[in-house]
């Protein structure tokens, strides 16, 4: 049998549905390839129990001849910053270490009621707090396509899950582009969706106003596939929209068999292309320009003037809400408790509990929150920064009034070293330059590959944008620019990667 | 508790003038709770009426109850707020083990009703306008026990235990503006202020509104400012008073302790002071400081509340009367004198009354029960009347004397008996075995041995003076342990002087 | 360069209920100068005209009916916590006052 971990969620799909391979042998070439690379990689920080019995109940189902979804059998990583009943959740923190939810995230349980398969849960920074994974409590995530190398973040996990080939989706969220840049240095996709297009119910809560939970994968049709079984209205979630979504996974396809953008008109935003951003990933995006507009797009350059505020709008939005967020980390009635030496009284065992259970980069974080919320600062800087965000949401109305979709770099960089930004917060921060602006403003971006840098061999990736609520342009765009690009490469941008050692 | 040192009430008040506040706490009655589906009940099995939001778990979010926007727009409309076009909730940020998520979701600096007035009526008579500044909604904290040291209290406990049930129980904080002339009254009027608030949910029904279930909680506010002065004096916030009477008595508590303090050239602490109900006395809380950055910020998980004209509109239509328009309907309607109405609403059981009226009986008899037999055992008890019995109950128990089952002598017994939980007037009636005697040959044989002990009040009976029937009666009733019925004694005494 | 003084931070992290060393203060005091220098900036655009935006797609009035749903057991509540006594949560004493 050919390896089943190199073909993609939709191939999978496909062979299930004609019964060529069933859902139990999937998972099983999953969970062995994960025993065989995971312990470089280090993607997975809880492997599922119960995936082959699982497997096996979709298997009986589809012997039964009942209807099951398009992916139902397909196995799927989950990023442990979701809450699953069934497996502990920790967003990769040592306070949540070992806690298991009485209850399922509504992405969960979409993923459940559609019948696939938790593989098991991904290593992040913890809370979500970070460009790396290097922040996670449990040890960093390692890049595939290079191991002394970061795999981004805070979805390190789920990005290296699936470049590693050892799940074919994967959850991801993504606050300041937790989902986008670690596709963008792993060669991997990843969508995060409209703001309140994907239910935040039972997602272990970073920022309120930014977090979106999102598809990670290797193609954009897997990516548009796991979209349609996550997306929707949830009235647990009271910013859930009521939209009715169209298929995503159809507008995939069209865009892939068109591999036509005429009369699209596509947006490169001035300030996110320029000084600072590394040769190879400038070189690739003109080059990617160039095969758009060889499809007929109509290329206009936008300008965005308030991006510049973004990085400092956000680095005070993120934190004042997450001081409030991880308040409830407090040893009470879950997680971590640590007691001071000789006794003390609640107050000084929650201080205690949240010194020892915190990493630096999350303490460093809440205590810059609680100082842009202080009496006295509240004006100059929370209310500022939302200030901000209106004028971010004014810079791209205004794009997208002469523009379909915008496009930019995923990430200013390559794939960094691991411990090279460790050390420099600041340094840290700026690699989500490309990708915070679309949180602030709640629009939906992507992260696809967009070729290798040349400079280091390692992968670049392009990121697109749509106004809020046209996810599907994502979709329809993204998959004739992928097309369109492993055409002229001859190959899947993926395929490149080098072979992991294997482990027995 | 070391008791402090208080002034004369008279002679604080010639020397200081008081300015009061007020922010009274109103539970809703919704049937789930602010911001999640668990039912808004608590007491019963700790930590079961509670979802994955009620105790902050990680992943958990917060959704509005559509009631409880409702009913807050109809109670600020009977506060005669304006209800703002746009509000929002807001986070106040503060690390306490019954708050599960260490910040409470309330309102800030956009709450949902603002800038309303109440009409207050004293006992005598004066009339107050408080003027409201807010009425915002948030949600209830846990429950916690205190274990080991002596008291039960905080101090000294060994370590606390933490029930969630009550955790998001949404609430509507009523704050007044501060409130000066009110001199002497100044405790009678706190009394009433919070004695009117009650009328009106109560007249909504939007709380059950029993202080000494925490329904309905008031913290008061006050400060003394020297006659002439012209000068605010330093406020105490005084928590924990959980009844009407307990509100009168803190008040008056803090001008006599506050103005002993200040003749002598002392200084108030600003801080939050506990009422004890045992002792009569208020100790100091925590003082205010610095340390209270509540970091309010909007909160994200929430989004603003624009009600539409044509809601308010809707719910300011049902609005039942207002409680000034409300005595005056109900005074004419019972047929009360002034005095009598006076009683009834300085006893604060106009609703009690009202209720027990609604329910069948006779406006006197409700008047009489509830402002006499029920309000003497709540005075023992240092309790509230409306706390010991419904006034279904009440109702019920005039209906068995009107209809001759009860005397007015065995429906005391019941009514201790309904009070001690024993179940409806009829249960206690039944339970307790209860009977009216209505065989005459008892009661003949009783008349018999009394005119026996009284042979010449059948001669003044017949000489046309009846009331010395009342002799014999008092007689046969406490022969027969008031399981008589007066009126057949008296009928029967009269029958045999005619004989 | 901001003014954030070691005082300051300790102050934050009492306020945040973090038992921070003496060490962290003082690494967090020069990068939270460091950082704020560089956010600072926010003030710069954002002018009185500028409405502020809290949610980033605009909603209004979401609200849920007044219907019960399920709960969790005692059992289920309890089942993560540190310590507990068969049906509530156990906190060590706690300094300070009845709320």
């Amino acid at each position: 049998m050919a390896d089943l971990t190199r073909l993609t969620a939709a191939e999978l799909s496909q062979k299930l549905q004609a019964r060529e391979i069933s859902s139990v042998d999937v998972t099983r070439a999953h969970l062995d390839r994960i025993a065989a690379v995971d312990g470089d990689i280090h993607a997975f920080l809880h492997v599922s129990s119960a995936a082959l019995a699982t497997a096996a109940d979709v298997d009986t189902r589809r012997g039964d001849g009942e209807k099951l979804g398009p992916l139902a059998g397909v196995p799927i990583a989950i990023k442990d910053v979701l809450c699953t009943f069934d497996m502990p959740s920790t967003a990769g923190s040592k306070i949540l270490e070992g806690w298991v939810p009485p209850y399922d995230a509504t992405v969960v349980r979409k993923l459940r009621e559609a019948h696939l398969v938790p593989l098991g849960k991904t290593n992040m920074d913890e809370f979500a707090m970070g460009s790396s994974t290097e922040h996670s409590a449990f040890g960093p995530t390692h890049n595939p396509w290079d191991l002394d190398r970061i795999p981004g973040g805070s979805g390190g996990g789920s990005a290296a899950a699936v470049a590693a080939y050892e799940a074919p989706l994967a959850l991801g969220s993504d606050t300041g582009g937790s989902i986008r840049q670690p596709a963008a240095v792993t060669g991997s996709v990843g969508v995060k969706p409209t703001y309140g297009g994907v239910s935040r119910y039972g997602a272990i809560a970073l920022a309120s106003s930014l977090d979106q939970v999102g598809p990670v994968t290797r193609t954009v049709l897997d990516a548009a596939l796991l979209h349609d079984v996550i997306g929707g209205y949830d009235p647990r979630d009271s910013t859930s929209l009521k939209d009715p979504w169209p298929s995503f996974a159809d507008a995939a396809r069209t865009g892939a068999r068109d591999r036509s953008l005429k009369g699209v008109r596509v947006g490169v935003v001035k300030q996110l292309n320029g000084d600072g951003f590394q040769v190879g990933v400038r070189d690739r995006f003109a080059e990617s320009l160039e095969v758009l507009a060889a499809a007929g797009a109509e290329i206009v350059e936008v300008s965005a003037p308030n991006f510049e505020y973004a990085i400092a709008a956000y680095y005070l939005i993120l934190p004042a809400e997450a001081s409030s967020n991880l308040a409830k980390f407090d040893s009470v009635r879950f997680g971590l408790r640590v007691n001071p030496k000789g006794g003390g009284t609640v107050e000084d065992v929650m201080a205690a509990t949240r010194e020892a259970g915190f990493g630096p980069e999350v303490k460093r974080r809440i205590i810059l929150g609680t100082y842009a919320l202080s009496a006295g600062y509240y004006d100059a800087y929370y209310g500022s920064a939302q200030k901000v965000r209106t004028l971010i949401q004014r810079d791209f109305d205004a794009a997208f009034e002469r523009a379909d979709v915008l496009i930019s770099p995923a990430a200013p960089t390559t794939a960094f070293k691991l411990g090279e930004k460790l050390e420099d917060p600041l340094a840290m921060y700026l690699n989500d330059v490309t990708t915070i602006p679309a949180n602030l403003a709640g629009i939906p971006g992507m992260g696809l590959p967009m070729g290798l840098a040349p400079e280091d061999g390692l992968p670049t990736g392009i990121q697109l944008m749509a106004p809020a609520r046209a996810d599907v342009r994502l979709y329809s765009v993204g998959a004739a620019l992928e097309a369109l690009l492993e055409d002229r490469w001859g190959h899947t941008l993926i395929s490149q990667a080098p072979e992991l050692a294997v482990a027995r | 508790m070391a008791k402090a040192e208080l002034m004369d009430f008279d002679k604080a008040l010639e020397l200081f003038e008081p300015v009061l506040g007020f922010e009274v706490h109103v539970e809703l009655n919704t049937r789930t709770k602010m911001f999640s589906d668990a039912p808004n009940f608590f007491g019963g099995e700790p930590n079961t009426n509670i979802t994955p939001v009620d105790l902050g778990l990680p992943g958990s979010l917060p959704v509005v109850n559509e009631q409880a926007i409702r009913y807050s727009i109809s109670l600020g409309l009977a506060l005669g707020c304006e209800i703002a076009p746009s509000s929002r909730f807001a986070r106040k940020n503060y690390f306490y083990p019954d708050l599960a998520k260490n910040y409470q979701i309330s309102q800030y600096d956009e709450p949902i009703a603002h800038d309303g007035n109440v009409e207050v009526e004293l006992p005598n008579g004066k009339v107050f306008q408080v003027s409201i500044e807010r009425a915002h909604m948030e949600e209830d904290a846990g429950k916690l026990t205190h274990v080991g040291g002596a008291t039960g209290r905080i101090q000294g406990a060994e370590y606390s235990l933490v029930d969630y049930n009550r955790a998001g129980v949404p609430l509507v904080e009523i704050v007044t503006n501060m409130i000066s002339g009110a001199e002497h009254d100044a405790p009678e009027l706190a009394k009433a202020y919070v004695s009117t608030i009650r009328d009106i949910v109560v007249s909504l029904g939007i709380s059950d509104a029993k202080m000494e279930r925490g329904n309905l909680r008031c913290d008061a506010n006050i400060s003394l400012s020297p006659r002439g002065s012209g000068k605010l004096g330093t406020r105490t916030e005084t928590k924990n008073v959980n009844s009407l009477r307990s509100v009168e008595r803190a008040i008056r508590y803090e001008i006599q302790r506050q103005a002993a303090i200040l003749a002598k050239g002392g200084t108030i602490t600003q801080e939050t002071r506990h009422w004890h109900e045992d002792t009569g006395v208020t100790s100091a809380g925590r003082p205010k400081s610095d340390a209270d950055d509540y970091r309010y910020f909007p909160e994200p998980d929430l989004l603003p509340v624009e009600p539409s004209e044509a809601l308010i509109a809707e719910l300011r239509a049902a609005l039942p009367e207002a409680p000034a328009i409300r005595r005056r309907r109900l005074k004419e309607a019972w047929a009360f004198t002034d005095l009598e109405f006076q009683d009834v609403q300085n006893s604060g059981l106009v609703t009690e009354i009202e209720l027990t009226v609604a329910a069948g009986a006779a406006p006197a008899q409700a008047r009489k029960w509830w402002t006499g037999e029920i309000a003497r055992l709540a005075n023992l008890a240092s309790v509230d009347a409306s706390s010991l019995v419904s006034p279904l109950h009440v109702s019920e128990l005039v209906a068995m004397i009107d209809n001759g089952e009860l005397t007015d002598r065995l429906a005391r017994q019941v009514l201790e008996g309904v009070i001690a939980g024993e179940g409806s007037p009829a249960e206690v009636t039944k339970s307790r075995g209860l009977v009216v005697v209505s065989d005459d040959g008892a009661l003949i044989a009783a008349i018999d041995e009394a005119l026996a002990a009284q042979p010449d009040v059948l001669e003044k009976i017949r000489d046309g003076k009846v009331q010395a029937a009342g002799a014999v009666i008092g007689a046969v009733m406490k022969a027969m342990k008031g399981t008589a019925d007066a009126a057949r004694v008296r009928e029967l005494v009269l029958e045999r002087a005619q004989q | 360069m901001s003014e954030i003084t070691n005082d300051q931070v300790s102050h934050l992290a009492n306020l945040a209920r973090i038992a921070l060393t003496p060490e962290e203060i003082d690494k967090l005091t020069g990068e939270l100068g460091v950082i704020i220098d560089s956010i600072a900036k926010v003030s710069e655009v954002a002018t009185a005209d500028v409405p502020a935006t809290s949610h980033p797609i605009r909603l209004v009035n979401v609200f849920r009916p007044d219907v019960p749903g399920p709960t969790l057991t005692a059992k289920q509540a309890l089942a993560g916590a540190p310590e507990h006594d068969g049906s509530r949560f156990k906190v060590s004493a706690i300094l300070g006052e009845e709320q």
